[in-house]
């Protein structure tokens, strides 16, 4: 489109003299990581740094960053970022029964983690499986996310797969008995943080999979699920992050008949955060839900967060949902790229996708592009895209009744969310969930 | 073809759409035009685009726009990020300049063309006489006859045959023309608004464009007036191996109002032919433009072979307040379609908007939508788009609705419905929402299904075969977008969505 654009993209002023040409920003990137050699992922990693050098790095004209400033990502180095003092909301999920794993700056510590053995499961660290030359993992480990590069590639997937440090390795063979908890922590003000997880769901397995915790001043995280005939997976995140904190995720997934995969992210600032998710359904009656919540408050500086979705349906009679919504106010950039493809022969399909946006105030933005690209006749798919202010006239009615517009505010912007939220189907999670969105919004009211 | 005698119109079913459905037959408009033509030489450079700014007798200042064009489009590389999948274009593998024999010596008025040329139109329906009306239009007995004059402009490959009406639109104020004419007549209108939408180098093609365009139509509608006919501009291609770039520039001074209609049609060829047009309005305070299309380019055979890239550059801009522009669009023919006409809404409160059906059947792909680009406050805009895919055909809607910080309390609502018919065939929807202030509301929907069975069922339990059923769901799903073409494409539009999706079923 930017051809014909009033402003063409194209206008855009050329790289300034002295600008790093972009074979040399790679070099340089990659010059500050130091790469692992791996073990039973040594293949997959040398594969990926050759794909990473074919494709290179993103630049702002690119199409698939066209809301996004890739650059910060580019960088050699992150800014360092002080370690927030603690935060007055409690961590979440500590009352239930889980088995918890910590990661300092991406580093899995095992004295402070919980013991690893689990019925139903089989739970390893990438730093610690990889001393391996085998492993379960191993066909694995980059296979879902060298498939995910077509027809887009996404360098920092492959950069993640060449330099990942630590992450999990979690083979599921039935139903654990509770969930399994990722909790980050930070160590270092300047961490850059490449973790890269692995889950293999049997047939008929199910787990819940649960990450929150602040992760470095820079982040860049994989995560590869694959779903077997039957299998469930539940993935809810709700990563804290810092003011200035910038993070890139992916979540690579293939599902298989009948599995379904359930994936909701919570998120609430940061600099410059981008979500990929990427996921291909190859079995006939699968079912995948990608959801999220975002509220972003540019008050403490620049608030930016971008999620990306591609869904492929590449069977029959499968059901996929994306349900988007953030909430932005003080100068927020809110961005939704989303896109279900259903390939020639995936009849049946049932395809939804939401996105919209709550502006809080004039400065904020939303910015979207909801795409359908559908190659099979019988097939029902909608998307929907909706950006706004609040309902004057709902929040007239709740003053009218004696709320406070503070609170009035709070419960209108509850229910804008609600929709995401239903996507987790954990009653307990959800609750959970919507208390710490509730307490984050009364204090944001009443802090002003 | 079915004789349509002895219609039997059945409970719920309009009698047109009965006709139109029993009227459909494969392209009508294939055949060619035996003309002896003046060909400039193969292929574009620097003397051609002298050569075209010579033939059209252009003052200077519009000789070196052309050639600064033409100087920007030769560092400019083809935009491929559309849906669309075709071999390199040989640019200089084609004519950019073919004009009959006959035109050599400007006809001083239509009696003096060339029979042939005349023929060529009556044929099409296109009425180039005063006292005809456009063919076709039989349900409009009931209007009364001065409410159904139709001015028309005759482009036949890179020439203006004339205009009809000339003078009864002179006593109006309305100038309506060959762009080729007004360059040299009203300098001053071309020089203050050509390229003031789309400027020289906007895009690959427009560039192009600006730099060999050979014809087109212009049109100056005088503050307060309210145009006094439709106006309308048929191209059409003859020549092989022929590009045809026309320009077409309408100014809608304050207050006035002006419906504009066109269509075109090219003969069945094995090899491919460029069309790549420029469409600039302009709209100043207060008056509104209608611009309806019903692009009937060659759209190919069966297997894809022959038909027109179609690469079409089209703006309005609504340069001041309660401007209001509407573009209406019937997308049938082409074998490729790059065609997205878009909307400045710059003046507070102007409107925009964009109704439009896109049809590709067979190996046709379109990749067509809008831009409503919302600058000023309480601007309007409204999409709806219906795409039907068929065959092996692609299908894409493309749109941007972009609200900048200035444009508060401004409105988008966008529709894309697509259909399917048959399992080859695709369909896609890529549209971009950018929304920079609070106070606006947008709305985007999209959905995309196949020709439901029940309502299929019901047709052929009434007797239906499944050919006319089909035809009769389809005009049903495009009906909103029908709805608002002026009466006289809207019979042809209906026939034509019939035409296009012959052979789509079984």
């Amino acid at each position: 489109m930017s051809q014909v654009a009033v402003q063409t993209k194209d206008a855009t002023p050329q790289q300034s003299v002295g600008a790093p040409k972009p074979a040399d920003a790679l070099q340089a990137r990659l010059d500050a990581l130091t790469l692992p050699k791996g073990g039973f992922t040594a293949a997959a990693r040398a594969d990926a740094l050759v794909r990473l050098r074919g494709m290179g790095l993103p630049g702002p004209r690119d199409e698939y960053w066209r809301y996004t400033d890739p650059r910060p990502f580019n960088a050699a180095q992150p800014q360092p970022i002080p370690i927030a003092a603690k935060s007055p909301d409690s961590p979440l999920f500590t009352d239930l029964d889980r088995l918890v794993l910590i990661f300092v700056d991406g580093v899995f510590d095992a004295a402070a983690s919980d013991d690893l053995s689990l019925a139903g499961l089989e739970i390893g660290t990438l730093a610690q499986a990889d001393m391996q030359p085998d492993h379960w993992a191993r066909g694995l480990y980059g296979t879902l996310e060298t498939a995910g590069q077509k027809p887009v590639s996404r360098p920092f997937a492959a950069l993640n797969t060449a330099a990942a440090r630590d992450g999990v390795l979690i083979r599921v063979t039935g139903k654990p008995a509770k969930p399994v908890h990722i909790l980050h922590r930070r160590a270092s003000e300047s961490a850059d943080v490449i973790w890269h997880h692995v889950i293999r769901v049997e047939e008929g397995a199910e787990l819940t999979l649960l990450e929150t915790g602040m992760v470095g001043a820079r982040s860049n995280g994989v995560l590869e699920v694959d779903l077997a005939k039957g299998a469930k997976l539940h993935h809810i995140t709700a990563k804290r992050a810092g003011h200035q904190k910038l993070g890139i995720s992916h979540l690579f997934a293939r599902v298989e008949a009948e599995a379904q995969l359930k994936s909701f992210a919570l998120s609430v600032n940061g600099t410059l955060m981008r979500h990929e998710g990427v996921i291909e359904i190859v079995g006939d009656d699968a079912v995948a839900h990608i959801a999220a919540a975002v509220l972003g408050d540019g008050d403490k500086g620049p608030f930016h967060h971008d999620d990306t979705v591609f869904i492929t349906h590449a069977a029959e009679n499968c059901e996929s949902r994306q349900v988007f919504k953030k909430v932005l106010k003080n100068g927020a950039e809110g961005v939704f790229q989303g896109k279900i493809l259903v390939k020639q022969g995936a009849q049946k399909t049932d395809g939804y996708q939401i996105s919209q946006a709550l502006l809080l105030d004039e400065r904020s933005q939303f910015l979207a592009k909801p795409e359908l690209e559908i190659y099979a006749d019988d097939v029902k798919c909608s998307h929907g895209s909706t950006t706004g202010a609040l309902d004057e006239t709902a929040l007239f009615y709740l003053r009218s009744r004696g709320v406070p517009k503070d609170r009035a505010i709070v419960f209108l912007v509850l229910s804008f969310l609600a929709d995401a939220l239903e996507e987790i189907e954990d009653e307990v999670l959800r609750g959970q969930i919507n208390d710490r969105l509730e307490a984050w919004l009364t204090r944001r009211a009443n802090s002003q | 073809m079915t004789e349509i005698t002895d219609l039997d119109v059945r409970d719920g079913v309009d009698r047109e759409t009965v006709e139109t459905v029993q009227n459909m037959g494969s392209y009508k408009y294939g055949w060619n035009t035996e003309i002896e033509m003046d060909f400039a030489p193969k292929g574009v450079n620097e003397d051609i685009v002298r050569l075209i700014s010579q033939k059209n007798e252009e003052p200077e200042w519009m000789t070196e726009w052309r050639l600064d064009a033409y100087r920007r489009w030769v560092t400019m590389s083809e935009p491929r990020w559309a849906m669309l999948n075709y071999p390199d274009i040989d640019y200089q593998d084609q004519y950019y300049y073919a004009r009959p024999k006959s035109m050599e010596v400007k006809p001083k008025s239509l009696d003096e063309v060339d029979p042939t040329l005349l023929a060529t139109y009556e044929k099409l329906g296109i009425p180039l006489k005063e006292q005809m009306i456009l063919a076709g239009v039989e349900g409009a007995e009931e209007t009364p006859a001065e409410a159904r004059k139709v001015a028309v402009d005759a482009v036949f490959d890179s020439v203006s045959l004339g205009t009809t009406f000339k003078d009864e639109l002179a006593k109006a104020g309305v100038i309506f023309c060959p762009i080729s004419e007004a360059i040299r007549e009203h300098p001053e209108l071309v020089k203050k608004y050509l390229g003031s939408v789309v400027p020289q180098s906007d895009n690959f093609f427009a560039t192009l464009n600006s730099a060999v365009f050979s014809d087109g139509s212009f049109v100056y509608v005088p503050p307060g007036v309210r145009c006094p006919m439709e106006l309308s501009t048929y191209f059409r291609i003859n020549a092989e191996n022929t590009g045809q770039f026309e320009r077409t520039l309408i100014i809608a001074d304050k207050g006035s109002y002006v419906s504009y209609l066109e269509g075109c049609t090219a003969p069945k060829r094995d090899t491919h032919q460029l069309h790549a047009a420029v469409v600039e309005i302009v709209i100043l305070e207060d008056a509104e433009v209608k611009y309806s299309t019903v692009q009937n380019w060659y759209p190919g055979d069966e297997e894809g072979k022959g038909g027109i890239y179609n690469f079409v550059t089209k703006r309005a801009d609504c340069r001041e307040a309660r401007a209001k522009v509407m573009w209406t669009q019937v997308e049938t023919g082409s074998a490729i379609t790059w065609k997205y006409p878009s909307c400045i809404l710059r003046g507070e409160e102007a409107q925009g908007e964009f109704y439009s059906i896109a049809i590709a059947n067979n190996f046709q792909q379109a990749d067509t939508g809008t831009k409503m680009i919302h600058l000023g406050r309480n601007t309007r805009s409204r999409i709806v788009s219906k795409g039907i895919s068929a065959g092996q055909a692609q299908n894409t809607y493309r749109g941007l609705v972009s609200m900048h910080p200035r444009a508060t309390n401004s409105r988008n609502y966008t529709q894309c419905d697509s259909l399917l018919i048959g399992d080859k065939c695709g369909a896609h929807t890529v549209p971009y929402i950018e929304v920079k202030n609070t106070s606006s509301r947008v709305e985007h929907e999209a959905t995309t299904s196949k020709v439901d069975d029940d309502q299929l069922f019901y047709c052929r339990s009434r007797g239906m075969d499944e050919e006319e059923a089909v035809a009769l769901v389809v005009n049903g799903f495009c009906r909103e977008v029908l709805q608002a073409l002026p009466m006289e494409f809207a019979m042809e539009a209906q026939s034509l969505v019939a035409i296009s999706l012959e052979g789509s079923v079984g």
